[in-house]
């Protein structure tokens, strides 16, 4: 929550302070619309590359929905969602789509007695956990898997996202992933159907719920849960090992990404291969029209990030984000040269 | 000579007068329009959800964006219960405070009393659901939820409204902070309306013995039920459609359970947390739907006291 807040702020006075130096500024300035998730770091590129090139970036964090609603509407230059369109979608509205930046999911949990990091989970027990089935903490499932720890008997109470979101729908399509029962009962979606537990508006309504119940699991965005220091559970991923959350295991699961052979760059980062991926990774995606009615603007749109590749890595690891491989950049330099057009010829050269 | 300029005078006046009626006319019918206006664009706005789910979309609990399966039945059924409780708890509360404020209290206290309930109206209602979920719901959890669940939570049919693990929110508080938020207003309208009764008739009353609470019981309150039923149905307007508040400490679950300690959901609620990221034609509908069918609910109920208003007031023309 407050993360969000000093963004602002800097972008309003940031805008304040331009529209008094040039009104020329204001026909630049590109407009953007979506996901709520990579809204903080968004915002801080915005607010350097306004000083670095004059041209503002307003970008308005109403939600992944309301972003494809936007694009497909025409209102915004570009949208931004935390779930990836399928390449149906994206040639039936004319669409391309790049992922901007990476973050992670994480499963945070307040049992007395049980350090942070120290419980570990698999998807399975995850799943098992979040569909009603497992409702101990020290049942025989949970209890083999963590043999050192003390583990309390005590109810478990389920807490989810009570509004549609992007940290919903890569934790569910984790649990899709790795489990058949939550696929066939549940499903994947930014928000889908509980079958128990109590809903949280935002980050820092489950994390507020997760601290206030004794006994609670929840999930929340990585930076969310770092910054606030709440306790979280480690995972086992895909082969086999169980891995902390950090910027190192957030790297490792984009790194073992094979974006080549995704088209459209559809792509979801949950349960990668490799020994160090964190099992709960996704990129949030940008949305443009392949056609661009106003070039000029469809060129600040990627010349905007462009910039945010080569130069915004910093920010990005700093706010707890991870920057795309510099591979996967070049991937999307490329895309855009094959599929971004005016009508007739590439905008970006 | 100064007739005509008299006679200008008025008609100058009668121009200024029409202009002035008109204006307000236009404003009044204003609200009529914005009013059938906004009916109209939830209509237009519901009708995909209307259209696939029909008449089952009022008593289908399910509410499953992945299979795209709405229901209303369970935000209804939060609703209704949310401010029954609230009124259940707020009504006698108010009723006290009113009484106590008019007829009781000594006269040094009737105006800082009277004011500082007045100022709980003016509270914002996030500061109300804040304040619920991070003091009130720990404190309830921690040392009377259990205590309730363990002595009420045995007694076979009610105990069932009281069962289950202490989280502290839930339906019940969600209830609870309603009944906080109607207070004030119920108070003060019975406050206002008590005050309205001739002191003749009380002093009559007391003069021919009666206690205070046979004043109370016969004498002021049929003077002012119609303002005292006005006052309560303004408060349960209130409750029906406060949001924010009870989006923090309802629990946000799309689920029926017996047990009032268990969370639930609202319309207002369900409609706060989800339309930003309501993605696809049928979810959108389905959630403007669920507008339709709060104002539908706040309509009803409206229309409903304006009918017991006007019975009571016909009943009263009678009496005297």
């Amino acid at each position: 929550m407050f993360k969000l807040i000093s963004p602002v702020v800097k972008q309003i006075s940031g805008c304040v302070l331009v529209a008094g130096l040039s009104s020329q500024v204001w026909a630049a300035d590109i407009t953007g619309a979506g996901a709520t998730f990579p809204y903080p770091i968004y915002a801080k590129w915005a607010d350097i590359y306004k000083t670095k090139t004059g041209v503002g970036m307003n970008y308005q964090s109403i939600g992944s929905g309301g972003g494809i609603k936007q694009i497909k509407a025409k209102t915004v230059d570009f949208g931004a969602s935390d779930k990836p369109l399928t390449v149906e979608e994206l040639n039936k509205e004319g669409l391309v789509q790049f992922p901007a930046v990476i973050g992670g999911v994480v499963p945070i949990i307040e049992v007395p007695g049980i350090e942070p990091g120290k419980l570990v989970l698999t998807g399975g027990l995850l799943a098992d956990i979040f569909l009603g089935k497992i409702t101990k903490w020290n049942a025989p499932e949970i209890a083999a898997k963590n043999p050192g720890l003390k583990l309390p008997e005590m109810a478990i109470t389920v807490v989810h996202r009570s509004d549609g979101s992007g940290t919903t729908f890569l934790f569910t399509n984790y649990l899709s992933k790795v489990s058949v029962d939550w696929k066939q009962k549940v499903g994947e979606e930014a928000s889908v159907q509980w079958p128990v537990g109590i809903g949280g508006k935002g980050n820092e309504g489950v994390a507020a719920y997760v601290q206030k119940v004794k006994g609670s699991i929840g999930y929340v965005e990585y930076a969310y849960a770092k910054k606030n220091k709440i306790p979280h559970a480690a995972l086992t991923n895909a082969d086999g090992r169980s891995v902390q959350p950090d910027d190192v295991t957030f790297k490792a699961a984009a790194a073992s990404a094979d974006w080549k052979k995704a088209p459209g760059f559809n792509l979801i980062l949950t349960n990668q291969p490799g020994s160090d991926s964190w099992p709960i990774t996704g990129a949030s995606f940008i949305l443009m029209h392949k056609n661009q009615e106003k070039p000029a603007q469809g060129v600040e749109v990627l010349k905007f990030f462009d910039w945010a590749y080569s130069n915004g890595s910093k920010e990005a690891t700093d706010m707890d984000y991870v920057p795309l491989p510099d591979a996967l950049a070049q991937l999307i330099r490329a895309a855009w040269k094959s599929q971004i057009t005016d009508g007739k010829a590439a905008i970006w050269k | 000579m100064s007739s005509t300029s008299n006679r200008k005078f008025l008609q100058r006046q009668r121009i200024y007068d029409s202009f002035f009626q008109n204006i307000t006319k236009f404003f009044a019918f204003l609200v009529l329009a914005t009013l059938l206006g906004i009916i109209i664009s939830l209509i237009i706005g519901a009708m995909p959800s209307i259209k696939q789910f029909g008449f089952n979309f009022l008593i289908n609990d399910s509410w499953d964006p992945v299979k795209k399966d709405f229901g209303a039945w369970s935000p209804i059924l939060g609703t209704l219960i949310t401010s029954f409780i609230a009124l259940f708890i707020g009504v006698p509360v108010s009723f006290g405070i009113a009484l106590f404020l008019t007829e009781l209290s000594p006269l040094w206290m009737r105006r800082p009393l009277g004011i500082a309930v007045e100022l709980l109206a003016g509270i914002p209602s996030i500061i109300y659901g804040m304040w619920g979920l991070f003091v009130f719901a720990p404190f309830f959890s921690d040392y009377l939820q259990p205590h309730i669940i363990e002595h009420i939570g045995s007694i076979p049919l009610i105990g069932l409204l009281f069962t289950g693990a202490p989280m502290g929110i839930g339906m019940f508080t969600a209830g609870l902070i309603l009944s906080i938020m109607v207070i004030p207003y119920i108070s003060s309208v019975m406050r206002d309306v008590f005050e309205l009764v001739p002191t003749m008739y009380k002093e009559s009353a007391y003069g021919l013995g009666a206690t205070t609470w046979e004043v109370v019981r016969y004498v002021v309150l049929p003077y002012t039920k119609t303002g005292v039923v006005g006052g309560i149905m303004l408060g349960l307007g209130r409750a029906l459609g406060e949001t924010m508040a009870v989006t923090f400490v309802i629990g946000n679950a799309h689920d029926i359970k017996a047990s009032l300690f268990m969370p639930g959901t609202s319309i207002a609620s369900a409609l706060a947390n989800e339309f930003t990221e309501a993605d696809g034609v049928l979810y959108t509908s389905a959630l403007i739907e669920l507008g339709l069918i709060l104002f539908g609910i706040t309509f009803v109920v409206l229309t409903l006291s304006k009918i017991l208003l006007l019975q009571l007031r016909k009943a009263e023309g009678s009496q005297s």
